[in-house]
């Protein structure tokens, strides 16, 4: 089961992109070298972002919440901006060497077109950042372990999949935006293409992101999914909720199942959980795809 | 069980990368005036294509370590048994200790690989051929037997399968026999480019299982600092390697080095010459030393994927700044500082920096 949701996973999150290189990039040993190296530019502007961030962090009151909330959303904006300015650098870095592949080489043409560089650099930041957001998730869900278990939301993995193939696609669609913008110098675009990029990035929580990733809950403890983190501190064990309305009347008739799942008349489903969140976090992608294809219960009511 | 002693070869004198194109033999002399030209187009026409062909085999051998540190457990256990190279343990009190005691332990490993390049040097030099083909022989036999008998029975034990000597004999026999003729005499390029990177990965582990942990980050600076002076420095003794298997036009022992075409030997001069298959080499300790790197940020770091991925992508990165050197100035040249500096930067940066960072985006779901 935990095999099924981990290629499932990987092939929705990296399936476009990996099918995107494989047919038009992988057979060009010039297009694979820049697509590294537009990842590596993507990994640099991570760097100083976070350096910057735990910098910030360092320095702040560690104990407010509201301070390291407000700080992490700077953080993200930074990311993002810097993301964007090492866009910018590498267009000029590919735009310096073309002109000095194209003098040196006495050929009419540059072996590489700026837009296939565009394309290329883009999908190379898009891989990077991708795979940083989902990794780890994927290695989790292989398990051993059960999503949801605590009352979470049941589909982290597979909206954290969605989520993710739609970065990498933006990614490189904000790359071949961009570098045109900058060719034309139609600076609208560019700005445009950060804007929107902020715009995915952040969008304020409560209202659309819904709880805190479930399976990262507590800094500190295992995730909450039930999954075991082996790199993270143990949690305390915790006693389950208690089931309400253990006490069976005689004669109860067996429980019955229905396709809507088991109904047992004497067991009240209301036991309590504490989490009353909604399936809000998959908004960004209604708002991507504007498709209305998930059927997202609130947590906690299903106990199948 | 274990080795309890480290293989010399590899990690020594392996870590003289070559990485001239070597022209092989003789060339025949009908090729005139547009040399210059024919070769700076060369170069950039062929460029790309030498770094991809060297980035399939160092990104293989990093994926046969990482999926082995993830799967066999062997690998990250330590057992407490360490290589006589590296006496002190790291099990130590106080930080200061430990840091002398890994301090220590790479100076002795480094002191260790630089005597060895010094006597492989001079052997060759003196033209003691036979006593290194002794020595590489031996050494691979040691790689290609020994050790990949006892990774076979991890990956057995970790899988839970039962098998029977009998069957493991064959397996290691026919595994090792073609091995040492691929590697010493001839073989298909494709089969012997799998031998040399699974050699290099068999190495690779036995340094994340048996090397302490900060011992072996130094050891990486060490011995990229160690590369650079070699290589480079006039008196270097790889570069004196190089120099004097150029003089005499001999290719340089093929079980130390990672090449993308075949070695074209001497007596092919009269034939019909393939006029450009020139390819591009790369030393097995380069190998060993990247895969060592991201084994070591995958077994280790609490990162865990991200910070393998970063270093991964930073080794490649590295690598082709190193073979852009290349096409520029035309010369052996190291092929591990400028890797492993930056594959160093991003194991650190990310362990420490983003990996707070990304887990703090994760909890949020913020995707940046």
């Amino acid at each position: 089961m935990t095999a099924a949701v981990f290629f499932g996973c990987t092939f929705i999150a990296f399936g476009p992109a990996i099918a995107l290189f494989l047919f038009t990039i992988a057979r060009e040993p010039l297009r694979v070298i820049f697509l590294i190296a537009g990842a590596f530019f993507w990994l640099v502007s991570l760097l100083l972002a976070s350096l910057v961030w735990f910098i910030s962090v360092q320095i702040s009151n560690k104990d407010s919440a509201a301070q390291q909330k407000g700080l992490l959303i700077f953080g993200v904006v930074l990311s993002v901006l810097l993301q964007e300015t090492f866009r910018f650098a590498y267009y000029k870095l590919l735009k310096k060497a073309n002109e000095g592949l194209l003098t040196l080489s006495q050929e009419e043409t540059m072996p590489i077109s700026i837009r296939q560089l565009a394309y290329v650099s883009g999908l190379g930041f898009g891989f990077m950042s991708g795979a940083f957001s989902v990794v780890n998730i994927l290695a989790d869900s292989v398990g051993p372990g059960t999503i949801g278990i605590h009352g979470d939301s049941q589909h982290y993995f597979l909206s954290s999949a969605f989520m993710t193939m739609a970065i990498i696609l933006l990614h490189m669609f904000w790359g071949v935006i961009f570098f045109d913008g900058c060719e034309r110098q139609r600076w609208w675009a560019v700005a445009a293409v950060v804007v929107s990029h902020l715009v995915v990035s952040y969008l304020p929580e409560p209202a659309v992101r819904g709880q805190p990733g479930a399976h990262l809950r507590h800094p500190a403890g295992d995730g909450r999914l039930g999954l075991p983190h082996r790199r993270r501190l143990p949690e305390e064990p915790q006693a389950l909720p208690h089931l309400q309305g253990h006490r069976l009347p005689a004669c109860q008739p067996p429980a019955q199942i229905t396709p809507r799942g088991t109904r047992s008349p004497a067991r009240a489903r209301t036991h309590t959980h504490t989490h009353t969140h909604t399936h809000t976090r998959s908004f960004p992608i209604h708002l991507l795809f504007k498709v209305n294809v998930f059927n997202l219960k609130a947590a906690g009511n299903s106990w199948k | 069980m274990g080795p309890d002693h480290c293989l010399q070869e590899p990690e020594c004198s392996g870590d003289g990368p070559e990485q001239n194109g070597q022209p092989g033999a003789a060339r025949p002399p009908r090729v005139v005036e547009t040399e210059e030209d024919e070769d700076e187009e060369l170069t950039l026409k062929y460029g790309a294509k030498h770094v991809i062909m060297l980035f399939v085999p160092v990104t293989l051998c990093m994926v046969v370590v990482v999926a082995t540190i993830k799967s066999v457990s062997f690998f990250t256990q330590k057992d407490g048994q360490r290589l006589i190279y590296t006496p002190f343990s790291e099990d130590t009190d106080t930080m200061g200790q430990r840091a002398l005691n890994s301090i220590l332990n790479a100076s002795i490993m480094i002191t260790v690989i630089i005597v060895m390049t010094l006597v492989l040097v001079l052997l060759y030099k003196y033209r003691f051929y036979k006593v290194i083909q002794g020595w590489l022989f031996l050494a691979s036999l040691l790689m290609l037997f020994s050790f990949s008998f006892i990774y076979l029975k991890e990956v057995f034990k970790t899988y839970n399968l039962a098998t029977d000597y009998f069957t493991v004999a064959i397996i290691i026999w026919n595994f090792g026999v073609v091995g040492m003729l691929c590697i010493h005499w001839t073989g298909p390029l494709r089969l012997q480019q799998a031998y040399l990177i699974m050699i290099s990965a068999l190495m690779a582990l036995v340094f994340v299982k048996y090397l302490p942990e900060w011992t072996g980050w130094l050891i990486l600076g060490a011995i990229s600092v160690y590369d650079l002076l070699a290589v480079l420095c006039p008196k270097g003794p790889l570069r004196i390697l190089v120099e004097t298997a150029q003089e005499r036009n001999e290719p340089i022992f093929p079980a130390l080095i990672y090449s993308s075409t075949m070695v074209w030997l001497v007596n092919m001069a009269d034939t019909e010459w393939p006029p450009r298959r020139r390819g591009v080499k790369l030393g097995l300790g380069d190998f060993i030393f990247y895969s060592m790197l991201v084994g070591k940020a995958s077994a280790t770091a609490s990162g865990d994927w991200n910070t393998t991925l970063a270093c991964f992508v930073a080794i490649l990165i590295g690598l082709c700044l190193t073979l852009l050197l290349l096409a520029i100035f035309k010369k052996a040249l190291p092929a591990l500082p400028i890797s492993i500096f930056f594959g160093l930067v991003f194991y650190f940066a990310t362990d420490n920096l983003v990996q707070p960072f990304m887990d703090q985006l994760a909890l949020h779901q913020f995707y940046i």
